[in-house]
Order: C-alpha cells, then structure tokens, then sequence
C-alpha cells in the first residue's frame, strides 16, 4: 500500500507502519485477557442466546435485526462459534493485519479521488 | 460500544444515519481542499490505529469488557474533522467485515465514536492546554481529551440504548429492542468508560502525543497555531 504513494515513505513513517503490524501480532491479548478474567461481552453488545438468559426472552423486535447481516469474518473469527482458543488466536491476528489493510487501503482510495477532483 | 443491530429501533438509527451523513459530507469537503500528500499516511495510519486498538479488549473482571477508541489521538493529530473520516473508515470495515457493531447501526456508532468522541476530545484539549506552553499542561490536555473524549461518547451511546424502551414495547409492555432503561444504561456505561476505559484512552492520547511531538511536531495539528 506504501508503494501507491509516488513520495518515498519517511523512516518515521516506516516505523509507525511496523508497529501498527507488531500491534496486530498482539491483538490476541485482546481475547486471551477477557477469557483469563471471566469477563464477558461489552455491556450492550449481547448476543441473543445471551439476552435469553439474563431477561428470560430475546425482544421480538431486536430478533428481528438481529442477523440482518452475515459478516465474512464474523467476531474477527475464521472458525465459528465452536473454534478453539488457538484458532481464535490465529484468526484475530489475520483479522488485525487484513483490518489494518483494508481501513489504510480505503483511506488511501478516498484520499486520491479527493485530491484528484481537486 | 459497538451497537449491534436490534438494539436500536429504526426511530433511532435512521436519524443517526442522517446525522452521519451530514457529519460525513462536510468532512469530505474539508478534507478536499485542506488535503496535501504528504497527509496522506498519517491519515491511513490513524485509521488503521484506530481500527487495532479496538481490537484490545480489557476485562473487568468477572464483568465485561471495554476498550479504546482512539478517536481522540487521531483529533490531535489530524483534526476532528479529518478525524471523523479516519475513525468511520475503521467502524464501517468492523463492522461490514467483522460484524463487529450492526449494519443498521453503523449511524450511530459513527456518531458515537467518529464525530461526538473526535470533537468533544479535540475541545477539552483545547480548552485544557489554553494558551499555556508548560509540556505538563500539554500532556494533561492529552489525557483529558481522550479521557473526556471517550466517556463521553460512552454516555451517549447509553443514552441511545436506554431510550428504547420508550421508544417502542410490544403488546405485553416488553421492550421491543435494547431492554434497559436509560436508569441503568447511563450509569453503568458511565462507570466503567469513567473508571478504567477513559483513563487507558487517556494514557493512549497523551503517550502517542508525547511520542509525536519529540518525533514530527509539524503534523500535530492540535498545536500548529502555537508554532507560528
């Protein structure tokens, strides 16, 4: 993505990219944490078997929306619902890389055509 | 802080849409002609950043969990404006790739977190470092806006989940969407961004601030009028 831009990437730059992608490869503290303390969702983001539990029904509107859409990778998870901890590893650190392409990626894109038009 | 879909009903996310849009279309204005090339990276890197801390999940434990944003270290350095571009780029991937905050609430979490966190962080900033050149005032102003920046953003993200059982029950008096009432959802959300989540956005801002006011002051826009 550095190779789009005609300017040479600074060093200074260079090492902001690398830590972004050292970030990515420690991004699984991002899980292995919450599950190390028992600590569950974040407060609101439940989900509806979870909802089922706690209020004793899933509001009939909220069932609604619910699945409304299908993530390709849903909860930064390449395995499923039922995927072991090193696959949820696994998959978090690719998710963080692609995530750090596809946002730099797109803002570049919209960087261009703005410079473009103008 | 990402609200999923169902949480909200359409009376609220449609207008947060709307509110988005507005936010989004004079972002891009500005962005086009303030715009230079040399912007660029630091623009994508900022999203990236923004897009990776949130990856962080910290436990309370035994509870939940919470996280950065990173919305205000991308006001300080870009400017709000700039930085609600930066920050929404990072929410809509999350959540059209990640599912990560709903597709029907990709309005409001933009509001919540790309455009109330981004200005109110860049203000408190503002308005804490004054027109003082003490590094340590400077450094506090850092802390604060991310602080500030995220609590915020926090409460009104609770605000939007807690009307919802005003907004529309079913027949038999059961909420139709986000169960909790504005009673429960304001405070506890309030709590925990006030008790832990602000203060590691906070030392995220003013550490990275810090970081590049030693390496490349000129792209801190938050302080570029002072170093004329």
């Amino acid at each position: 993505m550095e190779n789009q831009n005609k300017k040479k990437i600074t060093p200074f730059q260079k090492k902001l990219w690398i830590w972004l992608i050292i970030m990515a490869l420690l991004s699984p503290l991002g899980i292995i944490l919450p599950e190390k303390f028992k600590a569950g969702d974040a407060w609101g983001e439940w989900g509806t078997d979870t909802l089922e539990k706690v209020l004793g029904y899933v509001p009939e509107g909220l069932k609604k929306l619910t699945d409304i859409w299908k993530a390709p990778i849903t909860d930064y998870n390449l395995g499923g619902e039922d995927a072991s901890l090193t696959v949820q590893i696994f998959s978090y650190i690719i998710s963080g890389i692609l995530g750090i392409v596809l946002v730099g990626g797109v803002v570049y894109l919209i960087s261009r055509l703005l410079l473009k038009k103008s | 802080m990402h609200i999923p879909d169902g949480y909200l009903s359409p009376q609220t996310y449609v207008p947060l849409y709307g509110a988005s849009f507005a936010f989004w279309a004079i972002a891009l204005r500005k962005l086009k002609s303030e715009l230079s090339v040399k912007h660029i990276p630091y623009l994508a890197m900022a999203a990236a950043f923004s897009f990776i801390i949130q990856m962080f999940n910290i436990p309370i434990p035994g509870g939940t969990t919470g996280h950065a944003v990173g919305a205000g270290i991308a006001a300080l350095l870009l400017g709000p404006w700039t930085a609600v571009i930066a920050v929404s780029v990072a929410l809509i991937i999350q959540a059209i790739v990640f599912g990560d905050g709903g597709i029907t609430a990709i309005g409001a979490n933009c509001f919540n977190m790309a455009v109330v966190m981004p200005f109110v962080s860049y203000w408190a900033f503002k308005l804490i470092k004054g027109k003082s050149d003490s590094a340590k005032r400077l450094y506090a102003a850092g802390f604060f806006a991310g602080y500030i920046g995220l609590s915020l953003s926090a409460i009104v993200t609770a605000v939007e989940f807690g009307i919802q059982p005003l907004i529309a029950s079913a027949s038999d008096g059961r909420p139709l969407y986000a169960p909790y009432p504005l009673s429960v959802a304001v405070p506890v959300m309030a709590l925990e961004h006030l008790l832990l989540f602000g203060i590691i956005e906070g030392v995220i801002t003013a550490m990275l601030l810090k970081y590049f006011i030693k390496h490349e002051p000129e792209v801190v826009y938050a302080i570029q009028g002072d170093r004329q």
